[in-house]
């Protein structure tokens, strides 16, 4: 059967407790959304009970997109598969020895542990240059010898790095076709295939987290297939990448890192793909879960993608992924006053267990949601269903926190959100400064549990005007599967002087780029509303080290024209004009975007639940401290409200998967999307 | 106290956030690898009345983290006894004489007055390390000069941005006495574009919060942390610890140097006393007082990272008895090893006198060398001449948690070392092996970590290989009863012979011929603790992965 996109469209997005889905059908209109709890030791049941739970009829889904976390988990745990590296004489210390670095600036401690171990990284003869000349061959007898050994030691799965592959990866493909011959497997991984860069450190880590992932990834994915067509199933399966695109499940193992950190690259597609209906392209999004916060920047309604993303210390993963920055603040980062008697929230947080106090798991160190709850933000009277926790533990603790400040238990709890908000504020204002933006040019996209609860005073604390809270904040991430494109991602290094640069040279790269990936986007089985390439080149001045990306919208550009354009975006950058020193091209990038048709999202709550008026939506009064001041605030049914609503804060809006919170003088506005526009007081 | 404690926890959030912002626009926008990719820079806010440190970037260079105070302080007094034109707005200082508050020579320092309501408000002042400034050799790390006008070119403060208009007179004449100047154009105007950044991001900062609510905040932080600074030392048992750590040689003279150090905690106080340390020495491995004191601070911050980067942090710590000693060298005294080798050194000094008082977070001594291996030639292929710079890690001390990192970052710096890859490309050079130190963390309950193991070969032409190292003659520190780490080892290979330098860690110029090698093994950490307590699993393991080798076992 073929899947076109026109049907019901499931995305399924497994997150860390738990798993969402939106099914939309595109005919109807018709939205159905499950939140079931996540089942990490195999995601597919999770999977299948959040389709049960919208009560899917799997024969007549037309496509699911998933969104899994297995790889990303798999790295930070380290629960990986058992993988053996074969690499040059001399070199199979690089993936210990890492870049001579250290996990803090200060502090002389701190551990670092290989993702392949050492008694597994095994050397045979063989030597490229740097130019890709042979300077002495492959020891064929050496490659079976290291072939027998890992794989008596038990390995699944087996890396082939050779020092200056990238160059001439002539080593790497014979060493390659040995091993097909005596590995009882597909998984063998060469280190040029996934980043054809020059670093040994970086592309040998990259490549050995991805066949350390890869056995994991196939076996689930093969498991998911399997009950999705013994439920019905006929369609085509689409997974994740961290690029925010999507590849079908067939190929997807065979570059299992791409799937790396794919959960936060899906939110910020939705973000984007939210912004753009409701005619805003600069966004920062701004996801705030339990433990950590995830940032990043939409311009003109594209995602940033980076291909240098390190994903914890000395774990480089290059691969292109959204530029998703993390901030060491949750809901559960924990508040304290430090020895110089000044208070501090986070970086150490409750997690989920203990979690906060008001979680009733056992946490005793108040956080940022016990706060939030002290305040009347959120709704005290959900304790008595989580169960063994009253208010006043809650304030007690807070009372604890706030006496050598001389503050009491309610001073204190405002003081923990302005102080975390300050610190969220920095940390964002750091992330979108390093990529070059000012914040106040953006509206700010809250989502996450918490997103929309701190939003509008973080929008403030930055200066942002706008804040764009979507219908359904708590499932973005799944509502990401169901919008994204197909997408693949090409990057190839040039590295000319511009003023030698042939520009017709420079045509030829982007239109090689474009005809690869289109060739892979029309053989899916996905119905398009058209294919679109998106050029950029990265460049410095001759004598740099970091590079700065420059849009190209036209390949056929001038010399020119692209000399300006690079100096515009340089000098908005650093403000600093040097017309003294010439400009290199150094990569040549495109993206080949398969754009899927477009899905409708103002359904995503139900029209027939709107009320008539801001008044009926209604559901009562409760006292919220704003600063120093108690409020009488309304408490209004996000469901209920109607679509053209206008509130004024202070005001809470309740939903089934967040909060929202206006401060007195923000101003929100619905949309014909159902999303709320708040205009954010002085 | 009138402010509340939350607007001063938010302010010092703020101040902190101008800092790395300037830290991370100077980065991005900088030629020298040795500014963008090793961040070797720093940037600050000072007092206008004296210098005083009131925030400083978090991703700076550690060992800037005292200098700069001192290099603005003096500036502060020159401006005040007439000795350098006073500030006016757009004004930039630029300055990197050593015995100014400075390191070495190639630290070139700017400063840039910061005007509120037409007063000079404060200072805000970068640091960032230049690939060269003339001298003797290729990037000013002579190990053998023995006066500083062999380390290269000295400014003492002068203007060279008047009112934002760069004076291209004195640009020329720095231009003209330093090597790869073309490019130095870029460095410049990133090192000053940095500190508009923070002149713009300080302004925002004060028109939201008020000037006096900021200036009554930045006395209040300085105290605050000057107060957690107090904690943590009251928390030190009283008493006095004695330590003692050693340089190799000056490079000229084959003598070892001591550092000899008695830490004292007296209330809420430490004393460091260098009493009886080594003379001022003929060679480069001299100290200045700025660097010394800046030595001792980032050290403490390595024990203490909670306490934040501020004057008031360094308020309850003294030094003395550095006067006549090597680490307070007086002009003309050659300073290059400072910033990167002695300061490493006192560090080690000051780990290895606390460890004894703080068990838990103290270290055993890290490799504490910033294994500096200079390769100068021609490559007849391209045509031209290069200089080669490899500097390397080590392993860091084991300590209470756990065994030492290896091939960790120095002590007083931050910065990744270049791949393998990289080298091959830009130099005529084919490494043989880059791999652990086998065997070099030194023994303990928690060992050390590893060395780096490396050999290259000159595929090409002629070259000189220089070396400035150090921890040859003895290896880092082993701590309550854990052992030594192996020292660094340097052998060149020449015609197939092997030469190891006279003084191990220290040559300047050995010429080689294509086919020629070095090979160097830099220090592993030393040991924490009894290595009879050492897990009898993890001794296994460590000679099952080969970290050692089985009939040389290390308990």
């Amino acid at each position: 059967m073929a899947s076109d996109g026109t049907g019901q469209v499931a995305g399924v997005d497994v997150g860390g407790t738990f798993t969402d889905l939106v099914r939309i059908d595109q005919q109807t209109g018709e939205v159905r959304l499950a939140k079931v709890a996540s089942t990490l030791d195999n995601q597919a049941f999770g999977v299948l009970n959040a389709l049960e739970a919208a009560g899917s009829d799997l024969a007549a889904l037309d496509l699911i997109v998933h969104g899994t976390t297995t790889t990303t988990n798999a790295v930070l745990e380290r629960k990986l598969s058992k993988t053996g590296l074969i690499t040059t004489q001399g070199f199979r210390d690089v993936l210990e020895l890492g870049r001579r670095t250290r996990p803090q600036p200060y502090g002389m401690k701190g551990s670092f542990r290989p993702i392949i171990p050492r008694n597994l990284r095994l050397e045979v003869p063989e030597r490229m240059d740097a130019s890709g000349q042979v300077l002495i061959t492959l020891d064929v007898e050496a490659v079976r010898e290291a072939a027998r050994a890992l794989l008596d030691a038990g390995c699944e799965s087996v890396v082939v790095h050779f020092l200056h592959a990238y160059a001439n990866p002539a080593h790497e493909l014979a060493c390659c076709a040995i091993l097909r011959e005596v590995w009882p497997n597909d998984h063998i991984t060469l280190g040029h295939a996934l980043l054809s860069e020059s670093r040994e450190f970086e592309r040998g880590v990259t490549a050995a987290v991805n066949a350390s992932v890869q056995p994991l990834l196939a076996r689930y994915i093969r498991r998911l297939e399997d009950a999705l067509a013994e439920g019905g199933y006929g369609s085509e399966l689409l997974v994740m990448n961290g690029n925010g695109g999507m590849v079908s499940s067939r190929r997807v193992a065979d570059e299992a890192a791409k799937t790396v950190m794919s959960g936060p690259a899906s939110g910020v597609m939705a973000a984007a793909y939210t912004g753009r209906a409701a005619g805003i392209g600069e966004l920062i999004t701004y996801d705030m879960g339990g433990t950590s916060t995830d940032v990043a920047l939409i311009r003109d309604a594209e995602p940033q993608v980076s291909n240098e993303t390190e994903i914890e210390y000395a774990m480089p993963i290059h691969v292109p992924m959204v530029d998703v920055r993390t901030v060491g603040a949750g809901g559960g980062s924990i508040a304290r006053v430090d020895a110089a008697g000044l208070l501090q929230v986070g970086p150490e947080s409750a997690g989920s267990v203990p979690g906060p106090i008001c979680y009733g798991r056992g946490g005793t160190q108040p956080t940022i949601s016990d706060a939030n709850l002290l305040l009347g933000r959120l709704d005290p009277a959900r304790l008595a269903v989580e169960g063994g926790v009253s208010l006043e533990m809650v304030r007690d603790a807070f009372a604890v926190l706030g006496a050598p400040l001389g503050l009491d238990a309610g001073q204190a709890a405002e003081a923990v959100i302005r102080v975390a908000n300050a610190r969220m504020a920095g940390a964002i204002r750091m992330v979108s400064v390093s990529l070059g933006a000012d914040p106040r040019d953006f509206a700010l996209f809250a989502f996450g549990g918490a997103g929309p609860l701190h939003a509008c005073a973080l929008a403030k604390e930055l200066g942002i005007p706008r804040v764009l809270v979507p219908p359904r904040p708590g499932i973005t991430n799944a509502i990401g599967c169901v919008v994204a494109d197909l997408r693949h991602d090409y990057v190839r290094t040039l590295g000319r002087a511009l003023d030698t640069l042939d520009m017709t040279d420079l045509r030829a790269a982007f239109d090689e780029q474009a005809a690869e990936g289109e060739a892979l986007i029309s053989a899916e089985r996905v119905r398009l509303a058209g294919i679109r390439r998106v050029h950029s080149v990265d460049m410095q001045f001759i004598g740099q080290t970091h590079l700065i990306r420059v849009p190209v919208p036209d390949p056929g550009l001038s010399r020119e024209d692209l000399q300006a354009a690079f100096e515009r975006v340089y000098f908005d950058r650093f403000r600093v004009e040097l017309s003294e020193i010439r400009a290199s091209v150094v990569n040549v990038n495109t993206s080949v975007i398969g754009e899927r048709l477009p899905v409708d999202l103002s359904t995503l709550i139900d029209p027939a639940g709107r009320k008539g008026s801001v008044a009926e939506a209604k559901t009562g009064v409760r006292p919220v401290r704003f600063g120093d001041a108690v409020f009488e605030t309304p408490v209004y049914r996000r469901e209920w409200l109607p679509l053209d609503a206008v509130l004024n804060g202070p005001a809470v809006v309740e939903q089934m998967d967040t909060t929202v919170l206006l401060e007195p003088g923000d101003v929100a506005r619905g949309d014909a999307q159902g999303n709320l526009l708040v205009e954010v007081g002085a | 106290m009138t402010l509340d404690p939350i607007t001063l926890s938010v302010i010092q959030a703020g101040l902190q956030q101008v800092c790395d912002e300037m830290d991370l626009s100077f980065s991005r926008a900088a030629f020298s690898p040795v500014i963008a990719e090793a961040n070797d820079r720093s940037d600050g806010i000072y007092a206008a009345e004296d210098g005083a440190l009131i925030a400083q970037g978090a991703g700076g260079l550690p060992v800037f983290v005292g200098t700069m105070q001192y290099s603005t302080r003096v500036l502060t007094e020159r401006i005040a006894s007439g000795q350098t034109a006073p500030p006016e707005p757009g004004d930039v200082y630029i300055v990197n004489d050593p015995y100014l508050g400075g390191t070495h020579l190639m630290d070139v320092r700017f400063a840039r007055p910061f005007y509120r309501n037409g007063e000079l408000y404060c200072w805000l002042s970068n640091t960032g390390h230049w690939p060269d400034t003339g001298g003797a050799v290729p990037g000013g790390f002579s190990a053998s000069a023995t006066a500083v006008e062999q380390e290269g070119l000295r400014l003492p403060p002068v203007k060279l941005f008047k009112r934002g208009e760069m004076d291209r007179e004195i640009y020329q004449i720095i231009c003209s006495n330093i090597r790869v100047a073309e490019q130095r154009i870029g460095d410049v105007k990133a090192q000053a574009a940095a500190l508009t950044v923070g002149e713009d991001r300080l302004n925002a900062l004060m028109d939201r919060y008020g000037d006096a609510t900021v200036t009554e905040a930045i006395a209040e932080l300085r105290r605050r942390a000057a107060q957690q600074m107090r904690a943590f030392i009251a928390g030190i048992p009283e008493g006095r610890y004695d330590s003692t750590a050693w340089i190799d040689s000056d490079g000229v003279v084959d003598e070892p140097l001591a550092i000899r150090l008695a830490v004292t905690r007296k209330d809420d106080t430490l004393q460091f006393d260098f009493s009886g340390s080594s003379a001022p020495c003929l060679g480069p491995m001299n100290s200045v007082r700025a660097t010394t004191l800046s030595s001792v601070y980032l050290a403490m911050r390595h024990i203490f990272p909670e306490v934040p980067i501020s004057a008031g942090a360094f308020e309850p710590l003294t030094v003395t008895g550095i006067e006549g000693t090597f680490l307070d060298a007086q002009y003309p005294r050659p300073v290059s090893g400072c910033a990167a080798e002695v300061s490493q050194r006192i560090a080690e000094a000051v780990f290895a006198a606390l460890v004894q008082a703080l068990p838990d977070r103290v270290t055993a001594a890290p490799a504490g060398t910033s294994g500096n291996f200079a390769l100068g030639g021609f490559d007849p292929e391209r045509g031209r001449g290069y200089v080669m710079y490899q500097l390397s890690g080590g392993g860091y001390g084991g300590n209470a948690d756990h065994d030492g990192l290896s091939n960790g970052c120095s002590t007083i710096g931050i910065s990744k070392a270049p791949p393998v890859e990289i080298m091959e490309q830009a130099f005529p050079v084919l490494y043989h092996h880059y791999r652990i130190h086998e065997g070099s963390g030194g023994a303990g309950k928690h060992r050390g970590g590893f060395g780096l193991d490396y050999m290259v070969e000159l595929r090409r032409g002629e070259a000189r290989a220089s070396f400035v190292m150090d921890h040859g003659r003895f290896g880092p520190q082993g701590a309550l009863g854990g052992e030594d780490g192996a020292p660094n080892a340097v052998t060149v290979w020449r015609g197939g012979s092997p030469h190891v330098p006279e003084h191990l860690s220290k040559e300047q110029d050995i010429p080689l011929m294509a086919g020629d090698r070095v090979h160097v093994k830099t220090p592993g950490g030393g040991g924490y603790g009894n290595p009879a307590e050492r897990d009898p699993e993890l001794v296994q393991e460590d000679i099952f992965l080969g970290y050692y080798r089985s009939d040389k076992p290390e308990i």
